[in-house]
């Protein structure tokens, strides 16, 4: 249900503060980790009372962290099958629990379509098609993974992000080898009906954010971090992204661009980044995810 | 445990409960490793319970959404036998395999999801069939949904954190995962336990009594017979010895000392061998 935001603010420590007093600059010394944390947290932005479910370390915090501020009605979980009554610090015990959400469960979720998820992908192509099943051909892998998990049924029945911690032309590939998770090509082709509910939302990476919303659905840029340039983003990348200008002259202190500012993500404001490293990740598992 | 598996035939349909390296019922797959069965085929929510059976060579196919150590995210032995051809796959969406437990569990053909369209688990799977709802607005055709087939098993191994002498089956960690379709699915289901008690001794809330008798063709007690997969809150993962386990299977000489050290015996010796091995690593004995 929802309540008004008066009722939630009197429930929760560290209530939402966004606006003025915050600095869109933020305060010097976030490192990239927390850049990249906060980004991860703006992908469930205006999503509501629904799961957010993550995985990978940022991507973790970025859901507990956006619960903790902007967007409140957000359900997490412990990890496990306990949805947690306050955002926990990653790896944490519970503490008390509002809800139980086992596998089985956890599964029925994904039919009924309240929930975000932001999943990793060991390969993504131009329009969003991500595998963690196998590499190479799928009936003799050169590399096999993990399988496609939840991929299929994720990606046709509710909002699906990713988080890649790695930007490299080894994950932006231009074809992913087996399709686990749908992509805007393969979602348009099965028809409006079969994939009403299909709906990637962002990219998040080491180097940027990314959508899917260029004319023909392919990937487009939304932002790169601070002190990132086009160009190093081309290179990681093994297709052209929608939006991506490359630089004519190595970066220089302006940002070179076709008629207008590259745009920036946004840093962390100070209270974000109190909660990032004194609430939810003090042993500063962040950093061993994205390197400085 | 011997006498279960000596109930098992070779080119048998094996539906293996618990998820990843949760709960699963490793003393009953250690027992399978050690027979002469042969040619199985494999239904799990894989974990080290899958990389066993690989291992072993006793695996033809596995029918899986995943497989994982958790902690360890890829599992080394069956990522060797795929990668040599040696084991067929049927690969479905997690959600999709629940629903094909759910039909085999309730004696339907098939149940319909949208899980899976798009996806390649259409291509890798060219018996998989779509099905078109009958109900189609006015002027329009019905909804056209993935036909989960069935995924009925000749036996289910379960591994319960308690269990009645009648073979009731009661879990106390936080998830059942799907245990009791598993169960249900199965023409026998055998239920292994850290604890049997006397009928009536079950502890703890109702419904927690995830399997009933009815259900149950046979049950036995095998304290840490879940190791080193995760049985909490009697016994959590052994993560020490997984990741031994995880290291070990990446290089076929150090699983040939592994083997030989905790695979070569039965289960008492499987036990002593890992109490001496934390034992030697300065820890706590075998949790």
């Amino acid at each position: 249900m929802s309540t008004t935001g008066a009722d939630r603010g009197a429930t929760r420590a560290g209530t939402a503060r966004t606006g003025a007093g915050d600095s869109d600059a933020g305060p010097a010394g976030a490192t990239r980790a927390e850049i990249c944390v906060v980004a991860c947290a703006e992908a469930w932005r205006g999503d509501g009372e629904i799961l957010a479910a993550a995985m990978g370390t940022c991507s973790i915090l970025g859901a507990r962290l956006a619960r903790l501020t902007f967007e409140p009605g957000l359900l997490t979980t412990d990890g496990g099958a306990l949805l947690t009554a306050e955002p926990v610090p990653i790896g944490a015990p519970a503490g008390p629990a509002e809800g139980w959400m086992p596998f089985r469960d956890h599964l029925w979720l994904v039919q009924n379509g309240r929930r975000h998820v932001m999943m990793g992908a060991s390969q993504i192509d131009r329009y969003g098609n991500t595998n963690i099943s196998a590499i190479g051909a799928w009936e003799r892998p050169a590399s096999q993974l993990l399988g496609v998990r939840g991929a299929p049924g994720n990606t046709i029945c509710n909002p699906t992000s990713y988080w890649i911690p790695r930007h490299s032309t080894r994950v932006f590939v231009p074809e992913v080898d087996t399709a686990s998770g749908v992509g805007t090509d393969r979602a348009a082709r099965l028809g409006p009906r079969a994939s009403r509910f299909h709906d990637l939302r962002r990219v998040v990476t080491d180097l940027g954010v990314f959508d899917f919303r260029a004319p023909d659905g392919s990937m487009r840029l939304v932002s790169l971090h601070p002190g990132v340039d086009a160009g190093e983003v081309a290179a990681a990348t093994g297709f052209a992204i929608h939006g991506l200008a490359e630089p004519a002259e190595p970066a220089g202190p302006a940002e070179p661009g076709t008629g207008g500012e590259v745009p920036r993500t946004r840093m962390p404001t100070g209270e974000e980044l109190r909660l990032i490293r004194e609430v939810l990740d003090p042993g500063g598992l962040r950093d061993r995810e994205v390197r400085a | 445990m011997e006498e279960i598996v000596g109930s098992l035939e070779s080119g048998t349909t094996i539906g293996i409960g618990g998820w990843g390296s949760r709960r699963k019922p490793m003393a009953l797959v250690r027992a399978i490793c050690r027979s002469a069965l042969e040619n199985l085929t494999i239904i799990s929510y894989g974990g080290p319970d899958v990389g066993l059976l690989c291992a072993a060579g006793k695996v033809r196919r596995l029918v899986a959404p995943f497989v994982t150590l958790d902690s360890v995210p890829l599992e080394p032995h069956f990522r060797a036998a795929r990668q040599r051809g040696a084991i067929e796959l049927t690969e479905y969406d997690e959600g999709m395999f629940m629903f094909g437990l759910l039909a085999a569990a309730h004696r339907l053909p098939f149940l319909p999801t949208r899980a899976g369209l798009g996806s390649d688990v259409m291509r890798v799977n060219p018996d998989l069939r779509t099905v078109r709802s009958p109900y189609g607005a006015a002027g329009q055709e019905g909804e056209e949904l993935v036909a989960v087939p069935a995924l009925t098993m000749d036996v289910a191994l379960v591994h319960m954190d308690r269990a009645d002498t009648r073979g009731n089956g009661q879990y106390l960690g936080p998830d059942p995962y799907l245990d009791d379709l598993f169960a249900k699915a199965a023409t026998r289901c055998y239920v292994s336990c850290e604890r049997l008690v006397d009928p009536g001794k079950l502890d703890g809330p109702p419904q927690s009594l995830l399997i009933g008798r009815m259900h149950v063709a046979g049950v036995v007690e095998t304290p840490g017979g879940g190791h080193f997969t995760d049985c909490g809150p009697d016994l959590g993962r052994d993560e020490a010895f997984q990741r031994h386990y995880a290291a070990s299977a990446a290089d076929p000489e150090a699983w040939a000392a592994f083997a030989e050290r905790f695979l070569s015996g039965d289960e008492a010796a499987y036990r002593e061998a890992v109490r001496r091995w934390h034992d030697e690593r300065g820890q706590e004995g075998t949790r």
